[in-house]
């Protein structure tokens, strides 16, 4: 089991007078994928924003890398070498793909400055940034901005992912994509943490899960146990894995 | 920024539209080409003002009621200034008078930036994301503004006066052009110039561009969002400053009013530009600018009533203002 | 009885209690406790900024609402009753009723409109455009001199039961520390109080009831409110109508009281100020915060400038210090007084002694 990343002890968040998150556990081990499943309501977008510092923890430890990351602001956090991938994808659409990407890519002051060999394993991964590199973000469809979103992140590399539901609404063959380039990220020990509701989608990827319900992780352990087990699906997501397209 | 062919061009095209339209009511057109420089003056006089406070609300969600203040003490600061430059001002060189204005503009964009920076510190950050605590602190910020201008320089109006050089009027055919309004369509001209240039080509523009659109995620990418408005705000602080002395050589004269009674302009033209857009500062700019000319010279008792039906022209066509940015 | 009067909007704190009984009695018996041409006028004063702002904390406190269109409406009251009264030789009480009633037409026209057109859109929106308004109707009242008397404004003549040269009695009311005239002045400031006690009373009714919960609701939080089923866009109409109306009432009542009007009397922005600062430092959404602030700010306005000019006075000589000290200089301590307000005592004076109330009574239960 190789060592934690990021820690979560404890962590509840409160918005407001709503109490959403109830002491979440969580650990993200290094260099692999872990899928952050749960239904709707469950507390898996807030868990993202309160571990990216949108959101702050009223109680609880959420460690870095070893270091302490509870009270810091977002873009500190960010600089410590987190990308995150909103569920709205957060793309700016008056910007060009092109300023995306510049925009993202922190350490470059013009577009020289970034690193040609990783522009172009994101073009290989996906095609439609380089087609639209200079049109308007606003102009892509649906699936083309989660890429850009997607692209975004990796520009440089990053100690750690948090990914929001990456396949929502997304057509079967850009899922394909989507699942080849976090399949190529795992192979280059990037650290993700992703939220999904496709099970499919989930189970190719997923070297670890954890599931939450009502602002806890109720289930912790590999993906492949519970892969196997379909009456631990259905008692913690309501259906099983095979069933769900 | 958009490709040619993608732009929306319609608000854009208001602007000729508009003046073509004044010119069967104004009659003579000579009359009304200086009409037009003047408004055309007027109106970028109003951009320079106006720039700043759009882009620090679309950036940061404040509206500063207070802006006015800047303006009036980028006016002040310049007489002063001028005052101390006595020959060079008399003196019938273009040289010697851009030389003095030069300072002026310089040393007033300076007091007004350096006001802006207390200003955020101690009015505004306190109350972030509060917005009917901002309408009111902002407002009280002026009226301490205006009445410390009073205290310094004293309540009484004070000229103004255009250096030599710049007084009078060139002819184009029978019409007469006002030099000065010709600079003034140039100063703002290079301020547009220059805003867009620094939008467009650099990375501090960039972050802005993206900020007004989705605060959170420039912060989520590791940009300090905070210190980029603060050097928003004292920009467009300083803007008004320079805002303030044009329009107190457009006048004449200034009076410690004279915040207030331009941040009524200023609003309208924001609102009509769509907060938080550029272009659309300069456009509702331009046309209230060329507005007010029009009905002055046509019907004078109606002209601020002309701005606020023109306001409410362009609400009912597009409610957010002719380029919205898109929202968060 | 006093409940129902009150519509069951206590107090709520022994030391607001006292104090707005105090108030009340004062203003009640004004005439009689403080003798005098000035302190009569003072307290007309007061009794017709506590409609003013009170009507404006309808709109401000209790619906969230900011809108600098409230002096206009104000205007729009004095200027009703200045115009028909001075348009007739004999002002009679008809003529006086009709300028009432015209100056509530254009007032509930214009604010239906106002609120119909602006409140669909955002607050900030809103306020500014009422700011632009209000800017404009201020010049026009100074440029339609013919019919509003332009920057001189409008002097006429009350009925005869109002006017100073009635007399009750021939001999003035002699009182140990004074003598009172018992004249057309006198039923005046009576007919001021009570028109202004009917509209704090119907003010405390609006927001006590059903109708007032709910805009509070829209106030916390619109989407919220809206999602309830809650037409926002009604109720935050109807409260900028029933807000301008109550305005434009107590610019009618200054009118009758001034017997003159102009465009600096009731349209100036430093009014406008002056509302709002009132409202911040007594307590928005408490209403009895207009009274005890329209009181405290009143009562400063009047003789504060006397203490900053002695204080200029006695500053003779130090740089800078008699020139912030001059009462012309006045609206700069507004000014900071507004602004320290606001940061540190949002919830005003009638908030804070509620708030030491409830302390108080929580350590009584520990």
């Amino acid at each position: 089991m190789s060592e934690a990343l990021l820690k979560l002890e404890g962590v509840h968040t409160h918005i407001g007078a709503y109490h959403i998150l109830h002491g979440v556990d969580l650990v993200v081990p290094q260099g692999q994928l872990t899928m952050l499943l749960g239904r709707n309501g469950a507390g898996k977008t807030t868990t993202l924003r309160t571990i990216m510092g949108l959101w702050h923890a009223s109680q609880g430890r959420i460690t870095l890398a070893g270091q302490d990351i509870t009270a810091r602001q977002t873009p500190d956090i960010a600089t410590s070498g987190v990308a995150y991938v909103p569920e709205s994808m957060g793309i700016f659409s008056d910007l060009s793909v092109r300023e995306n990407m510049l925009l993202a890519a922190r350490g470059a002051r013009t577009l020289d400055d970034i690193d040609t060999t990783r522009l172009e394993w994101i073009f290989g991964l996906f095609p439609a940034m380089k087609k639209f590199w200079n049109h308007p973000a606003g102009k892509l469809s649906g699936g083309q901005k989660q890429m850009l979103a997607v692209s975004r992140a990796i520009v440089e590399p990053r100690q750690l992912l948090l990914i929001d539901e990456p396949s929502k609404g997304l057509a079967p063959a850009i899922i394909q994509n989507m699942i080849e380039a976090f399949r190529q990220l795992k192979a280059a020990q990037t650290t993700i943490l992703l939220v999904e509701q496709n099970f499919n989608f989930a189970r190719q990827l997923g070297d670890s899960v954890a599931v939450m319900d009502d602002g806890r992780v109720v289930h912790s352990g590999s993906m492949a146990e519970l892969a196997a087990d379909e009456s631990l699906q259905s008692r913690l997501l309501g259906l099983s894995l095979g069933a769900h397209q | 920024m958009t490709s040619l062919k993608d732009m929306d061009w319609k608000p854009m095209a208001l602007v000729p539209l508009l003046a073509l339209a004044a010119l069967p009511a104004v009659g003579s057109p000579s009359t009304w080409l200086t009409l037009t420089v003047a408004g055309l003056a007027m109106g970028m006089i109003v951009f320079i003002i106006a720039s700043g406070l759009t882009l620090v609300f679309g950036l940061m969600d404040v509206l500063n009621f207070g802006h006015g203040v800047f303006i009036a003490l980028g006016a002040f600061v310049a007489t002063t200034v001028l005052a101390s430059m006595g020959q060079y001002t008399t003196a019938d060189s273009l040289w010697l008078n851009l030389l003095a204005l030069l300072p002026a503009m310089l040393v007033a964009m300076a007091v007004a930036g350096a006001l802006g920076l207390v200003f955020e510190r101690f009015i505004i950050r306190p109350v972030y994301g509060m917005h009917l605590k901002q309408i009111l602190i902002t407002m009280g910020g002026m009226i301490i503004g205006e009445e410390m201008i009073k205290v310094i320089w004293g309540p009484e109006q004070i000229p103004l006066p255009l250096p030599e050089a710049l007084r009078g009027a060139v002819l184009l055919g029978d019409a007469a052009v006002e030099k000065y309004r010709l600079v003034a369509v140039l100063v703002g001209a290079a301020v547009f110039a220059a805003m867009v240039w620094t939008l467009n080509r650099t990375k501090v523009g960039l972050l802005i561009r993206a900020g007004v659109q989705d605060r959170e995620m420039v912060e989520s990418l590791g940009y300090r969002i905070r210190r980029l408005f603060v050097g928003v705000f004292v920009a467009g602080s300083a803007l008004a400053g320079l805002g303030g002395v044009m329009w107190g050589l457009y006048q004449q004269t200034v009076i410690p009013q004279m915040g207030a009674q331009v941040n009524v302009l200023i609003f309208i033209v924001i609102i009509i530009g769509g907060l938080g857009s550029t272009l659309g500062a300069l456009i509702g700019a331009l046309l209230v600018g060329l507005m007010a000319n029009y009905t002055g010279f046509l019907v004078p008792k109606v002209a601020l009533f002309s701005n606020i039906a023109l306001m409410v022209a362009i609400l009912l066509w597009r409610p957010q203002g002719v380029y919205p940015v898109t929202s968060r | 009885m006093l409940q129902r009067l009150l519509s069951k909007d206590l107090p709520r704190s022994p030391w607001l209690a006292v104090l707005l009984v105090v108030l009340f009695l004062g203003l009640a018996f004004a005439p009689f406790l403080f003798p005098g041409v000035k302190a009569l006028n003072v307290a007309a004063k007061i009794l017709i900024f506590v409609a003013l702002v009170a009507s404006f904390d309808l709109l401000l406190g209790y619906t969230g609402i900011v809108s600098f269109a409230h002096t206009m409406f104000f205007g729009i009251g004095a200027y009703g009753v200045a115009i028909a009264l001075s348009s007739v030789e004999e002002a009679s009480w008809g003529v006086l009723l009709l300028g009432v009633l015209c100056a509530l037409a254009v007032s509930l026209l214009l604010s239906l409109l106002i609120g119909l057109f602006s409140l669909r859109v955002r607050a900030i929106f809103f306020a500014m455009i009422t700011l632009a308004v209000a800017s404009a109707f201020l010049t026009l009242a100074s440029q339609l001199s013919d019919f509003t008397g332009g920057e001189d404004g409008l002097t006429f003549s009350v009925p005869e039961l109002l006017s100073p040269g009635f007399e009750l009695s021939e001999e003035p009311l002699a009182l140990p520390w004074g003598e009172v005239n018992l004249n057309g002045k006198l039923l005046t400031y009576y007919l001021v109080f009570a028109s202004v006690c009917a509209i704090f009373l119907t003010l405390l009714r609006i927001v006590n009831s059903p109708f007032g919960r709910v805009l509070q609701a829209i106030r916390e939080n619109d989407f919220r409110a809206e999602a309830l089923g809650y037409r926002t866009v009604v109720y935050r109409t109807l409260s900028n109508v029933l807000s301008a109306s109550f305005a434009t009432l107590a610019g009618c009542l200054l009118a009758i009281w001034l017997r003159y009007n102009g465009p600096d009397t009731s349209l100036s922005f430093e009014i406008m100020l002056d509302i709002l600062l009132i409202v911040v430092i007594g307590g928005m959404g408490t209403l009895y915060g207009a009274l005890v602030g329209s009181v405290l700010f009143v009562l400063a306005q009047s003789y504060l400038q006397d203490l900053l000019r002695l204080a200029g006075e006695a500053a003779e000589g130090i740089p800078l210090l008699p020139a912030l000290l001059t009462p012309d200089r006045w609206l700069l301590w507004l000014g900071l007084l507004f602004v320290v307000s606001v940061y540190y005592f949002p919830t005003g004076i009638v908030g804070k002694l509620r708030e030491r109330a409830v302390l108080a009574q929580l350590r009584r239960l520990k």
